[in-house]
């Protein structure tokens, strides 16, 4: 069975999962993760490691060919956001944020209200009537991020979230995201190919080997979240992101 | 366009009737062979009231093929869209229809509608022939949305009603009304090979117009309906384009 109860304090799990699509080898696994509720853990790997694959398992969108799937947050628990916003076009943001209540049944005064606090909260009070073409990258990706956070998930998904965006306004990106975090403390896998990246969002990064996919290491990051000014330039930063360096380099290697 | 680059056009179109016109005059062209422009001018003159009554015939009766046309062809392809089934067995259908040379089934349209109702014949061949861009309009558009969102929706549990109406109808917008554009074209066409095919000026159209002149070597009568026809083809063109304008504008909010 892929979808048991999980333990205390576990919002998600991956037991020994395996995920094969057609013949060759495994696109993962083995692979274990496990989740405690409040948690950030960044997966780092080459393209095609079945990090999107694991995301897909978390949310419950795939089964896995075999190990098992513990889940804690149920449905409309579980939010993600992509590399691409992914708004609707023809949808205002405020509309756009409020799509998973709607979806759920919410009565749409309530959904809206909870939509344009959302909103409030990444920053965009102002931009609840605007369409996404008139959103530019960033604040794009913060209506994506509000409509995440609208349903209050206990389990929040990104995959490769910043990706498309400059180093600065990504920068900003990862700041806003951590203190959002902070405020409910959903558990939050996060998907990125950039090792800076990963050290500083998460407590702690798991490396992933090419395919099939596997835990090469898993890393704690010291330090407090939301990571405090001038984290990226301390000792612990930099020798983190060079351990994970190492073991990304002699997981490609070894394969 | 301003008027500086609509300069360069009109001056070459100027130019080249001033030829044509010398040419004629020069070569003792006769006139059933090549009327000068000045003929086809007068010939537009005398017979603008018949010719924009013509013309507004064949308009009217594309206008209402494509208005069948759309309401059987977003039914298909909202149908075909929602089940695998019915995409298999309607698309050979659909395509051959769309292969086969227009000009060679109006016959079959005129002998059905009958000899006495050329009109329906010309409403009916025009409606074939623009439904297949709306069809397959619809269809691509029915699928086009984007793989994110309907990632999202499975994520939220969305049932099939609401994926629907929440997610693929919206996304086939732009694609539905981009159909519509390349029908209202063909639709014309339509219209105008089953006025040929009909032949009897019981359709009463701009097609038969220029049929009847050709038929009594009024050439330069001739070219006053071709002409009239197309002006009234290019202003349909204009007019959905602008439609679709309009309708990506309200999609996406400018």
């Amino acid at each position: 069975m892929t979808a048991a109860p999980a333990s205390d304090g576990e919002v998600a799990a991956l037991a020994a999962v395996e995920v094969v699509y057609g013949p060759g080898p495994p696109a993962l696994g083995p692979f274990d993760l496990s989740l405690r509720a409040g948690e950030i853990v960044s997966l780092v790997g080459a393209s095609g490691c079945g990090k999107s694959t694991t995301l897909r398992l978390l949310a419950g969108l795939e089964a896995p060919s075999a190990g098992a799937v513990r889940l804690a947050a149920g449905r409309g628990e579980t939010s993600m956001v992509f590399q691409s916003p992914t708004l609707a076009p023809w949808l205002s943001a405020l509309a756009n944020v409020s799509m998973p209540l709607d979806l759920e049944g919410a009565p749409g005064s309530k959904a809206r209200e909870r939509a344009a606090a959302a909103l409030r909260r990444v920053g965009l009070s102002d931009a609840q009537g605007a369409r996404p073409a008139q959103l530019s990258g960033g604040m794009a990706m913060r209506a994506a991020l509000a409509r995440a956070l609208v349903t209050s998930p206990k389990l929040l998904l990104l995959d490769e979230p910043f990706a498309a965006l400059d180093e600065i306004t990504r920068r900003a990106l990862a700041d806003d995201l951590l203190k959002l975090w902070a405020s409910e403390r959903p558990a939050i896998v996060f998907v990125t190919h950039n090792v800076e990246e990963a050290v500083y969002m998460a407590h702690s990064v798991v490396v992933m080997t090419p395919r099939p996919g596997r835990a090469a290491a898993r890393i704690a990051v010291e330090g407090e979240l939301p990571r405090p000014q001038g984290f990226r330039t301390t000792a612990v930063f930099r020798q983190t992101a060079e351990a994970v360096s190492a073991e990304l380099a002699s997981a490609m290697a070894s394969a | 366009m301003g008027a500086r680059s609509a300069l360069a056009p009109l001056a070459l179109i100027i130019l080249l009737l001033a030829a044509w016109e010398a040419g004629c005059r020069v070569g003792h062209v006769p006139s059933y062979f090549l009327p000068p422009p000045s003929q086809i001018a007068a010939a537009l003159a005398a017979g603008a009231p018949s010719l924009a009554l013509a013309a507004w015939r064949t308009l009217s009766v594309a206008l209402l093929a494509l208005t069948l046309a759309s309401v059987a062809a977003v039914s298909i392809g909202l149908a075909a869209a929602l089940s695998p089934a019915v995409q298999r067995a309607v698309h050979p259908l659909a395509v051959g229809l769309q292969v086969t040379p227009l000009i060679a089934i109006a016959p079959l349209f005129v002998i059905w509608a009958g000899i006495d109702h050329p009109a329906r014949a010309v409403v009916a061949l025009a409606a074939v022939v623009a439904f297949f861009p709306i069809y397959s309009g619809t269809v691509t558009g029915l699928r086009s949305a984007d793989p994110g969102l309907e990632k999202l929706f499975d994520l939220y549990g969305a049932s099939p009603l609401q994926r629907l109406l929440r997610l693929r109808l919206p996304s086939a917008v732009p694609a539905i009304v981009e159909g519509h554009k390349v029908a209202a074209g063909l639709a014309i066409v339509g219209a105008v090979v089953a006025e040929f095919v009909a032949g009897s000026g019981g359709a009463q159209g701009i097609a038969w117009r220029i049929l009847e002149a050709g038929n009594r070597l009024q050439t330069a009568r001739m070219f006053a309906a071709i002409l009239v026809l197309a002006v009234m083809a290019a202003l349909l063109q204009f007019a959905f384009q602008a439609l679709e304008r309009r309708a990506l504008i309200w999609w996406r909010g400018g």
